[in-house]
């Protein structure tokens, strides 16, 4: 087995173009998007796919700092930007 | 029972499903035209209702409700989703059974929000829907073993089948209106709280129950996969998007402009028959002046509308708005604008009108206010023969460079209207929404070809919301104006133009005190009046008040030497300045208020691009006073 598999979890904003990794968690701390529906970023992101085990793929990405990204997950493709993203750990299958 | 003598109630049915799941298709496809296109009460979001019947002649309420990813909302349309669902809208009848409509090839989005909707224990049913596309992809769905582990009916759909939806209506047909609720196991939760570790108990169950009925992942094909390398690319992307939007742009700019001169030269030809066999008197006026003038103000839009709305529903439907969007993420964003705000604000430099009914394709209803607020501040086609007028009677055809001046002014002019909108969109972002994150999330779904039966009924949809709601308002002030600027008729021996008597005349006069601070003469102040009608119809109204009846052709030339003798340089640039706010469209206020369903939009849209032409009109007169003393 490689390191990379015992490495510990990444952002997602580490990937490059075309890097398939594995969920690890999404960050509890993420932005509140609003206030009054007590929604945050994270619980979205779960409810997108993004949950311990499952395989992502950074399909696009935008210059000049990967900024939106578009990511497959469970054969849905979304476009997150790198605050997004950055809440989604991974490593590295 | 004799059911034949049993009286079934009409049942309420609601349709519930992520984005992208076919929902609408499969609202169409129950309904055909019988739709009804509303907002709910007090906010941007769309409410759409039909009905049908079946074979045994019971009625059915269709509600589609906005597409949500979850009930734990995110925006204020999936928060409608959760409230008509949870029965919380006032108004609005609690649904007797929630269609959950779920998209057979991208199963795993779908089932987490039917497992989480039948934790509400509420009637259900799910519409297994594009299962024809599963079966083309090698795979079916169990259909049998999906409705036992789910405990409600599980019904296969084809949207786009002339029939795909009749056994989603022979399976609604036992529901009760109103009837006993059957339990669902586990159901009956009314807490709908974020909760991340439910959330996640329930993802790490769909993959299980998706293997069981035989579900296959969709793999990326090799097409759909170079298709993104070149749409998606930073570059190329970037390329074609410049090539689709000048496409759009030229459809709604030059396309639309000959069906535009048909119904104008159409309508002024029908109104001059009436005008020749009814005598003249304030009958004839009000036919010509007020309603079929005011008509031909309404239908006039429609080619741009139709030839706009064309355009969206293709690049929607296939799947490259949302790619679209992607690219311009960062631009946008910036500035607290959604990426799909750019569509809405490019055709709105033909018109505000369509551009602000394009904005109801935005998905989110914070996104579609800002997008509208900044909408008027394109510079519009009505500007145009205002500026063509001003720019040759003011600046001089000089060449500056390889420039001429008259173009440098023309392109400064549209330049500061997207320096403003800029300005305004950063500082509705920064203090009306500071407290909270605006996240992209944003799906970008298999590339397909445009259903042709949902493009055409999305077009007439948007012609009768435009036709029936938007136009009565529109014709309602055109008449108002044609009075204003008709009576009282002038004394017996009045020298002076008719309108200079009418109420208009005394209005813009009155006015005149507002606007002589920024150099405006009476003249300009009068013409403003029945130039709320339109922008542009400020210049014909100047023809009037200067007692010119020239033809619209002659109209420019003939007004021209004499703005240019006797209007300061001044009053010139001063009144160039104000119409790149221009705040005096009353149709673009009209469709404003409808769009939002309340006056405070359109209020504070008057308010502040009255207070920004003002402001620019302002300092535009006292600089140029201070220069040229």
């Amino acid at each position: 087995m490689s390191v990379a598999a015992h490495a510990l979890p990444v952002p997602l904003t580490a990937l490059p173009r075309g890097a398939r990794a594995l969920v690890h968690c999404v960050l509890d701390e993420t932005p509140v998007i609003d206030d009054a529906l007590h929604s945050t970023v994270g619980q979205r992101l779960v409810e997108l796919g993004f949950v311990h085990g499952v395989e992502v793929e950074v399909v696009e990405t935008m210059w000049p700092v990967g900024d939106p990204l578009a990511v497959r997950v469970r054969g849905s493709t979304f476009a997150l930007r790198r605050r997004e993203a950055s809440a989604i750990l991974v490593t590295l299958a | 029972m004799d059911t034949a003598n049993r009286q079934l109630a009409d049942l309420h049915i609601a349709l519930v499903g992520v984005p992208n799941c076919g929902k609408t298709a499969l609202f169409n496809r129950l309904t055909g035209s019988r739709q009804k296109v509303a907002n709910y009460p007090g906010v941007t979001v769309e409410r759409k209702e039909g009905g049908f019947r079946d074979r045994n002649g019971r009625h059915y309420r269709v509600l589609d409700l906005p597409g949500a990813y979850s009930l734990s909302p995110t925006t204020l349309d999936e928060a409608i989703t959760r409230d008509v669902v949870l029965g919380r809208v006032a108004g609005e009848r609690q649904p007797d059974v929630l269609v959950c409509v779920a998209d057979a090839t991208h199963m795993p989005l779908s089932l987490r929000l039917i497992l989480e909707v039948r934790r509400l224990g509420h009637p259900m049913v799910v519409a297994l829907n594009r299962s024809d596309l599963a079966r083309k992809r090698g795979f079916r769905l169990d259909v049998a073993k999906l409705a036992t582990a789910l405990g409600v009916p599980v019904i296969e759909t084809v949207a786009i089948a002339p029939a795909g939806a009749e056994a989603l209506i022979q399976g609604l047909a036992s529901f009760e209106a109103r009837g006993p609720v059957p339990a669902v196991e586990g159901g009956a939760v009314c807490d709908l709280a974020p909760d991340r570790a439910q959330t996640e108990r329930t993802q790490q169950l769909v993959p299980q129950m998706l293997a069981e009925v035989g579900y296959r992942e969709p793999l990326r094909t090799r097409a759909a996969a170079r298709a993104d390398a070149i749409l998606m690319h930073p570059a190329a992307g970037m390329l074609v998007l410049g090539a689709v939007l000048f496409l759009v742009f030229q459809a709604v700019f030059s396309w639309a402009e000959w069906p535009m001169d048909l119904i104008e030269s159409g309508v002024g030809a029908f109104g001059a028959w009436v005008g020749g066999i009814l005598p003249a008197g304030a009958l004839q006026s009000l036919l010509v002046n007020g309603i079929i003038a005011g008509v031909g103000s309404v239908i006039v839009f429609l080619p741009q509308i139709l030839i706009l709305f064309f355009f969206i529903l293709v690049l929607e439907d296939s799947g490259y708005l949302p790619r679209a969007a992607y690219l311009l993420d960062r631009l946008m964003g910036g500035v607290g604008l959604s990426g799909r705000a750019f569509i809405p604000l490019l055709s709105s430099f033909a018109c505000a009108i369509p551009g602000i009914m394009a904005a109801r394709t935005i998905p989110s209803a914070r996104d579609r206010i800002a997008t509208i607020m900044i909408a008027p501040l394109m510079t519009c086609s009505a500007r145009l023969p205002v500026y063509a007028l001003l720019i040759a009677a003011f600046i001089p055809a000089r060449a500056i460079g390889p420039f001429n001046l008259q173009g440098l002014v023309l392109f400064t002019l549209y330049f500061a209207g997207v320096l403003a909108a800029l300005g305004v969109a950063w500082v509705m972002k920064r203090f009306l929404s500071k407290r909270s994150y605006h996240p992209l999330l944003l799906e970008l779904p298999d590339y397909q070809w445009p259903d042709l039966r949902s493009l055409a009924m999305g077009l007439w949809d948007r012609v009768r919301i435009f036709m029936r709601r938007v136009g009565g308002i529109i014709l309602s002030l055109m008449i108002v104006l044609w009075f204003l600027s008709s009576y009282p008729a002038p004394p017996p021996g009045a020298t002076g133009p008719a309108i200079e008597y009418s109420f208009a005349g005394m209005l813009g006069r009155a006015l005149h005190v507002v606007f002589a601070p920024i150099g405006f003469n009476w003249q300009i102040a009068v013409a403003l009046v029945p130039g709320l009608a339109a922008r542009e119809v400020a210049v014909s109204a100047l023809g009037t008040v200067y007692a010119m009846s020239a033809s619209d052709a002659a109209l420019e030339s003939a007004l021209l030497p004499v703005i240019s003798s006797t209007w300061s340089l001044g009053t010139g640039l001063s009144l160039l300045a104000w119409y790149i706010f221009a705040p005096q469209c009353l149709s673009t206020l009209a469709v404003v208020k409808r769009e939002t369903q309340s006056w405070r939009y359109p209020l504070i849209m008057a308010g502040y691009l009255f207070a920004l032409a003002y402001l620019a009109s302002f300092i535009t007169w006292r600089v140029t006073l201070a220069l040229s003393a």
